[in-house]
């Protein structure tokens, strides 16, 4: 029996709270991001952005929190009621999913796994089960174009963000992000991350990312000028608070992945004492935060894209020189390496 | 132990069930999400025997872009459900035959492996012992030297088919006219305005 307990029930207790933990702090610096959103976009246009509800407007999202709960969930009549209440809960559920494989600092992590990129790769690609559910289960003309136009759109982009995953893996020969991150680690600081080698690299993540995440100026999904708000059209209250939040998870979940492949995790800037006094995980938000706030800034000032430039960008720009780049850092490695 | 048995029971028995659904389900939409929950149940279970890699490519290529082909195709046709139902009796001597042929199949790999377990040896390939290297590591030393003729050429007939696809669909329109990215991008002031000054009460020549 007491084998038992060590062997099954601590483990099990240990790993529920880690996750529990993990999700509160998550879901708590989801509340602000989505303030820091509101008031960076506010800040560019010269407004003041949410002000009212607390000192700075800093409990904003929690107000909005409390709104949407305490709203009535309307479902329409021709949709299809289980679909429609799944498609949400999809979202929600994936999005939180893949930050169980994210190292925040060294060993913080919940689950080490070898293969972490491509269990993240996967979860983020199942992403547009949520779109499309909902799109089709509204029964109505806007969700569904949008649903389809969405998915789309998602899938071109995983392509190129795969192969951008892919040149980073031949540069570090291991899937495990812990081990992408250590091997980030040199002298050289902040010089040897990947950003630099793999700049182009970076800069074709970086806008993937804005697209898989369906952030402007790809937010094709809910142009609101064509589509009303897309595939969410129909959602009101709880159920639109949850793919709400998890467009936003996923979001976090980009820009800690543009952290552990090319800014180098939670290593300091420069590895001499005063940098490596502070621990790694504030080396890690702070970096996730700068990659946010360069997603903001791209929201609030770059125009929305018209679909079939969307789509050229995707296949006929970012594809080409991803492959590109793929065998030439191949052959650049098998060259050093003989 | 015990804890790899439930989860085996659980990914199996879901598993099984998903794919009933799949042809039990009325609407052909919830048979394509039955058929996702099915390929997920998959994936678990071959991260319970170890093959996590296997696992997560099986994710990422039919549940993140197969399926999602399939459930675009679904959607998009307007089936009419009682038709379908109607020929069900025409397919069905078909159908058993490829589901016995199937299950010969199977019955015939199982069985050769449970009467003489040395055989399967004879023609796959050793690999190092899963604690030396990593899953993908294993996968990649055998694809790349026993069998890389096979992966090439099945890398091949893949690089066919696409671009049999996309000549099949792809239609010259020679009255289209098209944006062309590098002429916009090309375009300066020169050639774009031009400055005027225009006498008042004179206009244009």
């Amino acid at each position: 029996m007491a084998a038992f307990w060590s062997v099954y029930i601590w483990p099990l207790v240990v790993m529920v709270a880690q996750s529990l933990l993990l999700l509160i702090i998550l879901l708590i610096a989801i509340a602000y991001v989505l303030l820091a959103d509101r008031k960076i976009w506010a800040a560019v246009q010269i407004r003041r952005g949410p002000n009212v509800v607390g000192p700075w407007g800093l409990f904003q999202s929690f107000a909005d929190l409390i709104k949407f709960v305490l709203k009535e969930p309307v479902v329409p009549a021709g949709a299809n009621k289980g679909v429609f209440l799944l498609a949400p809960l999809v979202t929600c559920t994936l999005a939180l999913a893949a930050w169980a494989v994210i190292p925040v600092s060294a060993g913080w992590v919940i689950s080490n796994i070898n293969v972490g990129v491509l269990y993240i790769f996967a979860i983020s690609s199942l992403g547009v089960y949520g779109v499309i559910m909902a799109g089709w289960a509204s029964n109505s003309k806007y969700p569904f174009l949008a649903a389809l136009r969405s998915a789309a759109q998602m899938v071109s982009y995983e392509v190129s963000i795969g192969f951008v995953i892919i040149t980073v893996l031949l540069l570090v020969g291991s899937l495990n992000l812990s081990a992408i991150v250590e091997a980030q680690n040199s002298a050289w600081g902040l010089l040897g991350w990947y950003w630099l080698p793999l700049l182009p690299m970076f800069v074709i993540f970086f806008v993937s990312a804005l697209a898989e995440t369906n952030r402007p100026p790809f937010d094709l999904v809910e142009a609101e000028s064509e589509l009303v708000a897309g595939y969410m059209v129909e959602y009101g209250s709880t159920p639109y608070m949850m793919f709400m939040l998890g467009e936003y998870v996923a979001i976090a979940t980009m820009c800690a992945m543009a952290t552990i492949l090319f800014l180098g995790g939670w290593l300091p800037p420069f590895p001499v004492p005063p940098f490596t006094w502070i621990p790694g995980i504030i080396w890690f938000v702070l970096k996730a935060s700068a990659m946010f706030f360069m997603f903001a800034m791209v929201k609030a000032f770059v125009p929305r894209y018209r679909y079939d430039q969307l789509m050229r960008l995707g296949w006929k720009v970012f594809l080409p020189i991803s492959i590109a780049m793929v065998a030439i850092v191949a052959g650049v490695l098998e060259v050093i390496r003989g | 132990m015990i804890i790899s048995a439930i989860f085996f029971y659980l990914f199996a028995g879901v598993c099984i069930a998903s794919a009933i659904m799949v042809i039990a389900a009325r609407n052909p939409v919830h048979s394509v999400l039955f058929l996702i929950l099915t390929f997920v149940n998959a994936a678990g279970l071959f991260v319970l025997m170890g093959a996590e890699f296997l696992a997560m490519i099986l994710i990422v290529v039919y549940v993140g872009a197969v399926a999602v082909l399939f459930l675009f195709v679904v959607m998009m046709l307007d089936v009419d459900f009682a038709e379908l139902r109607h020929g069900l009796l025409n397919y069905l001597p078909m159908g058993f035959v490829v589901g016995t042929a199937l299950l010969a199949e199977l019955l015939f790999v199982v069985g050769a492996w449970l009467i003489a377990p040395g055989i399967p040896k004879v023609v796959t390939a050793p690999i190092a012992a899963a604690g030396d290297v990593s899953n993908t590591q294993a996968l990649g030393l055998v694809l790349y030297t026993r069998y890389v003729y096979f992966f090439e050429a099945a890398g091949v007939i893949l690089l066919v088919a696409m671009v049999g696809a996309i000549v099949m669909t792809l239609q010259h329109k020679p009255d289209v006219k098209r944006q062309r990215i590098a002429e916009q991008v090309a375009r300066r002031r020169s050639s774009a305005i031009e400055i005027v000054k225009v006498r008042s009460g004179q206009g244009l020549p």
